[in-house]
C-alpha cells in the first residue's frame, strides 16, 4: 500500500485526470473564440436594428428581443439540433439533388450518406471538433443576441451632437457611423459588455449540456464511485470535492476578472464626461 | 384521442396526476402543448415562493452588506460573492451532492435532495444574492437629503427605515428587481438538467421540451412552444411588478417616475 501522499499524486495524473485539466482549457478555448465571434454577431446585429431598410431593422429587432424574452438554455438546447440539421440540410440539397424520400420520416431526420456531418465515416476526432464548433456557434448566437442589445444602446448613448456636427462637416451617413459612432460607443458598452463577459464564464459550464466533454462532464466521471474491480485507484463518490473544485475555480476567474475589467474600465473613462469618468473627488 | 382527453391525462402530469406513461410515437401537437403547459407548473412554484421568500432575505442581506461593522458585512460580501461569481449550474450539482451527503448522515429531511425542496433552496438563496446586490446600489442612492428630512422629522431607527429608506430603497432597485425576477423565472429552467432527478418523469417545461425534442429529433415544435409559455410568463411578471412599480412611484410627478425597461440578466 501506497501511504496518502503518494497515493493522490499517483491517482491525480492518471490519463483521465489529464483529459480533466485539459478540459478546463477547452473551457478557456470556448471563452476565447465565443467573445469576439459574438461581439461580431452582436455588431452585426445591432447595425441591422438601425438600419434604414425595413426587414434589415425587424431582424435585427427580432434577433434582439427574440433571444431575451426566453430562457437562455431553451434557446442552447434548440440551436444544437437545429443548427446541425440545418447544416445536413443544406449539404443534403446540395449533395443529393436527386433524392425524392422526404427528409422527415415521422421521428427520423434522413439525409443521404454523402450529407452527413461529420460523415459516418470520419475519426473521432473530427466529431469532437463538430461538436465543439457547433456549440461555439451555438454560444456565439445567444451571446450575440445580448452583445447585439448592449451595443445597440451605446449607439444611442453617443451624444446626439456629436453626430449633428459629423453632418455638418458634410459626412454621409456611413461616415459618421463609422469614423464617428464606432469610435465612440465602446467607453458606452463598456459596463454592459464586462457584465456580459461575466455572464459568459458563468454560462461555460452549460457546454455540459450541449454534449461536449467539458470540465462538468469530467467532474461527475472522475468523482463518481470506483469500485476495485474496474480501476486501480478504487474510491467513495467524490463528486462533491470535484465539484467544489469546479466552484472555487469559477469563483476565482469571474473575481480575476472582475479586478481586470474594473482597470480598463478606470484606464478608458480617464477624463470622460461618464458616470464612470468622474473620479471620485479625493478625501 | 381527442385533443381534450390528451388534456384530461397530462395536464396535471408534472405533479404526477393522470396518465402515467408519456407519449411514446405519434406525438401530436396537443400532447406537446399539454405536457410543456404541465411543466410550467414546476417553473412558476419555484419562481414565486423562491422571489417571495427571497424578497425578505435580500432586504436582510442588503442592510447588512452597509452595515458599518465589520462582523456582519464581511459574512454577507462572502455570501453574495459565492453566488454571483459562481454558476448556478454548478450550484445545483454542489448543493445536490451536499444534501445527499448530509441526508446520509441524518442531518437533513429526506426531501432536501428532491427537486421541489432542494433546488428551491438553491433558487431562493441565489436569488437572494442577486437582489441584495440590487437593493443594496439602490441603498447607497438614496437621496441624502431625504434621510436629512426624516431626521428633521424626528423620524429614527425602525420607523425611519419603514417610513423613508425601505420604500425609497424599493423604489430605486425595482426596476432591477423586475429584471431580476424575470431571470430568475428563466433560471428555474435549469433545475432538472443538473443534479436533481425527475422523478418518473415529473419535469418542468424545458424538461418535457427536450423530450419531445429527443424523440421526435424535430427542435422546430417544442422549443418555440416554449418560447410561447414563457413570453406570456415574462410578459404576466412585467405586468404584476410594472403594478407595484406604479404604487412605489406614485407620489412622483409622471416626468420623474421610474420605467420598467425589460433588460433581464440573462443566465447566471
Amino acid at each position: 500500500m501506497l501511504d496518502t501522499g503518494k497515493w493522490l499524486a499517483c491517482y491525480l495524473t492518471t490519463g483521465k485526470h489529464m483529459s480533466f485539466y485539459a478540459s478546463f482549457g477547452t473551457v478557456l478555448l470556448l471563452l476565447a473564440i465565443t467573445a469576439p465571434t459574438a461581439l461580431a454577431f452582436g455588431f452585426g446585429g445591432a447595425t441591422a436594428a438601425r438600419s434604414g431598410f425595413a426587414p434589415l431593422r425587424w431582424l435585427g429587432k427580432i434577433y434582439i428581443a427574440g433571444v431575451r424574452g426566453i430562457p437562455d438554455i431553451a434557446f442552447f438546447l434548440f440551436f444544437v439540433i437545429a443548427l446541425d440539421q440545418g447544416f445536413e440540410w443544406m449539404r443534403h440539397q446540395w449533395m443529393c439533388p436527386d433524392w425524392d424520400q422526404p427528409i422527415r420520416q415521422g421521428n427520423d431526420f434522413v439525409v443521404c450518406a454523402q450529407a452527413k456531418l461529420p460523415l459516418g465515416t470520419a475519426p473521432q476526432w473530427i466529431h469532437e471538433v463538430y461538436g465543439f464548433a457547433t456549440a461555439i456557434l451555438t454560444f456565439a448566437i445567444v451571446f450575440g443576441a445580448f452583445s447585439a442589445n448592449v451595443l445597440f444602446g451605446a449607439m444611442r448613448a453617443v451624444p446626439r451632437a456629436q453626430i449633428e456636427t459629423a453632418e455638418a462637416y458634410g459626412m454621409s451617413a456611413r461616415q459618421s457611423f463609422w469614423r464617428i459612432i464606432v469610435p465612440q460607443m465602446w467607453v458606452y458598452a463598456l459596463p454592459g459588455l464586462s457584465n456580459l463577459w461575466m455572464v459568459l464564464i458563468k454560462a461555460t459550464p452549460l457546454l455540459f449540456l450541449l454534449g461536449v466533454e467539458d470540465i462538468v462532464y469530467w467532474a461527475r466521471e472522475l468523482g463518481g464511485t470506483k469500485q476495485a474491480r474496474f480501476t486501480d485507484y478504487p474510491h467513495g463518490d467524490w463528486r462533491l470535492w470535484y465539484f467544489l473544485g469546479l466552484l472555487v475555480f469559477y469563483l476565482a476567474f469571474t473575481k480575476f476578472s472582475e479586478v481586470i475589467l474594473e482597470r480598463i474600465m478606470k484606464r478608458l473613462t480617464f477624463g470622460q464626461a461618464t458616470s464612470g469618468g468622474h473620479a471620485e473627488a479625493p478625501a | 384521442m381527442s385533443c381534450w382527453d390528451t388534456v384530461q391525462a397530462y395536464a396535471f402530469r408534472s405533479l404526477g396526476y393522470g396518465e402515467r406513461l408519456l407519449p411514446r410515437d405519434d406525438f401530436t401537437l396537443c400532447q406537446q402543448f399539454t405536457l410543456i403547459g404541465s411543466g410550467m407548473i414546476w417553473n412558476i412554484y419555484f419562481g414565486i415562493i423562491a422571489l417571495v421568500f427571497g424578497f425578505a432575505f435580500a432586504t436582510l442581506l442588503a442592510l447588512g452588506k452597509s452595515s458599518r461593522r465589520a462582523l456582519i458585512r464581511k459574512p454577507v460580501e462572502w455570501f453574495i460573492l459565492l453566488f454571483r461569481g459562481s454558476p448556478l449550474f454548478i450550484q445545483f450539482f454542489l448543493a445536490y451532492l451536499i444534501f445527499l451527503r448530509l441526508k446520509q448522515a441524518g442531518l437533513v429531511p429526506e426531501a432536501m435532495t428532491s427537486a421541489w425542496a432542494g433546488a428551491l433552496v438553491v433558487l431562493f438563496l441565489n436569488t437572494a444574492a442577486y437582489s441584495a446586490e440590487i437593493f443594496y446600489g439602490a441603498l447607497r442612492s438614496i437621496p441624502r437629503g431625504d434621510i436629512e428630512a426624516a431626521d428633521a422629522y424626528g423620524l429614527s431607527g425602525w420607523s425611519r427605515f419603514r417610513r423613508v429608506i425601505w420604500p425609497t430603497m424599493l423604489r430605486l432597485g425595482w426596476p432591477g428587481y423586475t429584471n431580476e425576477a424575470i431571470f430568475l423565472f428563466h433560471a428555474t429552467t435549469l433545475v432538472f438538467f443538473t443534479g436533481f432527478p425527475a422523478l418518473q418523469q415529473r419535469g418542468d417545461a424545458l424538461y418535457y421540451a427536450s423530450y419531445f425534442a429527443d424523440k421526435t429529433f424535430n427542435p422546430f415544435i417544442p422549443y418555440p412552444i416554449l418560447a410561447g409559455y414563457f413570453i406570456v410568463l415574462t410578459l404576466c411578471v412585467i405586468g404584476v411588478f410594472g403594478l407595484v412599480n406604479a404604487r412605489l412611484n406614485r407620489h412622483l410627478p409622471q416626468d420623474k417616475r421610474q420605467k420598467i425597461r425589460f433588460k433581464p440578466q440573462i443566465i447566471r
